[in-house]
């Protein structure tokens, strides 16, 4: 098995995802077997291949203009489950700056 | 006009421009189908509402599309209806803009009717995976119309709408077309903007058409595809001309890569390719037989790719700026992690998880940059089929459409019912699925045609062609196939 109980807890913990302690298992057998599929690659002779990141060979640039459009904070706000003054509402991240 | 829900979409619009069909009458149509009956146990659509439709059929405007209502996969941005991805974590989410094919669309005169239901975020094979419950297969509601797009894929299969919009990152359009026995184009990569589609594998992602008849897919192609400004991903080129759409085969040359259902493809289906080229070679066309292995290595080229992108695109998702906030959160951090834990369902933290793990410091150059080489590999491969054959005749999937439940619990068998469609993303070329007819069990078969890039226009001619039989030379151009809608079961 490639991926155990601490590796799902490392990557859950890099991912910001919570994973009950009941399912770490099964989740960690079902990475596991797709990760182990996905290992028949490493018998690929993958020399002379650069790597794609990308279909088109090259994206298009725009001038470095701004074009105009303007969505505006009260539109851009609305969808926010909190927001007060034109501003995202977040608990607090940093605490006592100035004790 | 009666039974206006059985016409193809230019033949709708047809009927508007000319002034026999109300705008209104059109756009309501579907709704006067077999839908009204079974909307509640097939579950097309997410969302849906009368006032919408009045209102965008009265701001109708003239075109090609006049008329014509169109179920749009619920991860493209519209205004005036909620956009989920079938994602708690965006329940009720309103955008503030049209997606630029949304946009297009009203442009040439379509109205957009719903929203289809879909896979969360469109990572699925079977549309089991929506927060708000599965969609049915209209031919048989025991069994799924696959993913992510089944939603518009079902809609357009029991006369909804001639015409969906769904999004394709490794065959969300073209196997639930194949499973709902209608057509299914997944464009080249750079041809239909993606400017308010939300990001799942921003270098596979495209979006696609579903729709009955061959002219309405072409109508549509040449409505939404060209330049836009808003997506750097477009190709700058105008897109390809597919007004020629019915205009033959003669003399085009189709790979039959038989080796590839040699095993482990269901013989109904086998059938379904063989009665195919026969139509094709009876248009004119010339088969060329040859060994080819795409998707070999596909599937897990595929699965480390899409997660790994799909892990840094869903990092937008935290509770901030849209969508769901678990109440229940002191500090930041804390925000974030339990609204997605709460937000995302268990197949979405899956990829996730999988796709950090991929990207993640000692493993990268293990997963995601061999991935990334093998794919170059696979362009390799299609490039070499393309130098011997126009188009390549390929199965779709490889089993008939499977029951509800049937591959829930097991992850990779669900990926590896893409083993067919993958490749057509990982090397951003087009893919389009065809019908053909159904099976003895009356469940739909297909098959599929892949082209090098830019050839839409030869797909749709020989998926023309597969429509009509091989009849091109009999049959008056603007011949249409009556549209045999399924019987419920």
């Amino acid at each position: 098995m490639s991926i155990d109980r601490d590796e799902v807890a490392r990557i859950a913990e890099l991912a910001r995802l919570e994973i009950p302690a009941g399912q770490v298992e099964l989740l960690a057998a079902q990475l596991s077997q797709v990760l182990d599929f996905a290992a028949q690659l490493h018998r690929l002779d993958l020399r002379g291949c650069e790597p794609t990141a990308f279909a088109p060979a090259a994206a298009p640039l725009r001038d470095d203009q701004p074009d105009g459009r303007r969505l505006g904070a009260e539109r851009a706000l609305a969808a926010a489950p909190e927001g007060e003054g034109g501003f995202f509402l977040v608990p607090p991240i940093v605490e006592n700056v100035n004790p | 006009m009666s039974e206006l829900w059985k016409l193809s979409a230019i033949e709708l619009a047809h009927g508007v421009r000319t002034g026999k069909v109300t705008v209104a009458a059109a756009v309501e149509s579907g709704f006067e189908g077999p839908a009204r009956e079974w909307e509640s146990e097939v579950h097309a659509l997410l969302a849906s509402d009368p006032k919408a439709r009045a209102s965008g059929a009265a701001a109708a405007n003239d075109g090609p599309l006049r008329g014509v209502p169109v179920v749009v996969k619920d991860n493209l941005c519209t205004t005036d209806y909620p956009t989920t991805c079938g994602s708690r974590i965006l329940e009720g989410y309103r955008p503030p803009y049209d997606a630029t094919v949304v946009r297009r669309l009203r442009a040439a005169g379509a109205v957009v009717s719903g929203k289809g239901n879909m896979d969360e975020f469109a990572m699925g094979s079977s549309t089991e995976y929506s927060a708000f419950g599965p969609t049915r297969n209209p031919h048989d509601l025991g069994r799924v119309p696959g993913g992510s797009s089944g939603g518009p894929a079902a809609a357009v299969a029991y006369g909804l709408v001639p015409v969906a919009l769904g999004s394709d990152t490794g065959g969300s359009v073209r196997q639930p077309a194949a499973f709902c026995g209608v057509l299914g184009l997944k464009p080249t990569y750079g041809r239909l903007s993606r400017y308010g589609l939300v990001a799942f594998g921003s270098s596979l992602d495209q979006v696609g058409i579903l729709a009955r008849h061959v002219s309405d897919v072409a109508t549509t192609y040449a409505a939404l595809a060209g330049p836009d400004p808003f997506d750097a991903t477009m190709r700058l080129t105008p897109a390809p001309d597919v007004s020629h759409w019915d205009e033959g085969v003669k003399g085009l040359r189709f790979g039959w890569p038989a080796n590839l259902w040699a095993a482990s493809v269901d013989r109904e289906l086998v059938e379904g390719l063989e009665e195919s080229a026969a139509y094709l070679e009876r248009a004119g066309a010339t088969k060329v037989p040859f060994e080819f292995m795409p998707g070999e290595f596909g599937v897990a080229t595929y699965y480390l790719v899409a997660t790994a992108e799909a892990s840094s695109n869903l990092a937008r998702f935290d509770g901030v700026r849209y969508g769901f906030r678990h109440p229940d959160s002191d500090d930041v951090r804390t925000l974030y992690t339990r609204s997605r834990s709460a937000g995302f369902g268990p197949e979405v933290q899956r990829r996730i998880l999988l796709g950090t793990y991929a990207l993640s410091a000692g493993y990268y150059d293990a997963y995601y940059l061999s991935a990334q080489k093998a794919r170059t590999r696979i362009r390799r491969e299609y490039e070499e089929a393309f130098r011997r054959c126009d188009l390549v005749l390929m199965p779709a999937t490889p089993t008939l459409p499977f029951r509800l439940g049937e591959k829930t619990e097991d992850p990779l068998a669900m990926y590896l019912s893409d083993i067919f469609t993958i490749g057509a993303n990982l090397a951003g070329i087009p893919g389009l699925t065809v019908p053909v007819g159904l099976s003895r069990s009356r469940l739909p078969r297909a098959v599929q045609l892949l082209g090098p890039e830019d050839a839409e226009p030869a797909l749709l001619r020989a998926a023309r062609a597969i429509e009509v039989r091989g009849e091109t030379k009999h049959l008056p151009s603007e011949y249409e196939a009556e549209f045999s809608w399924p019987t419920k079961r």
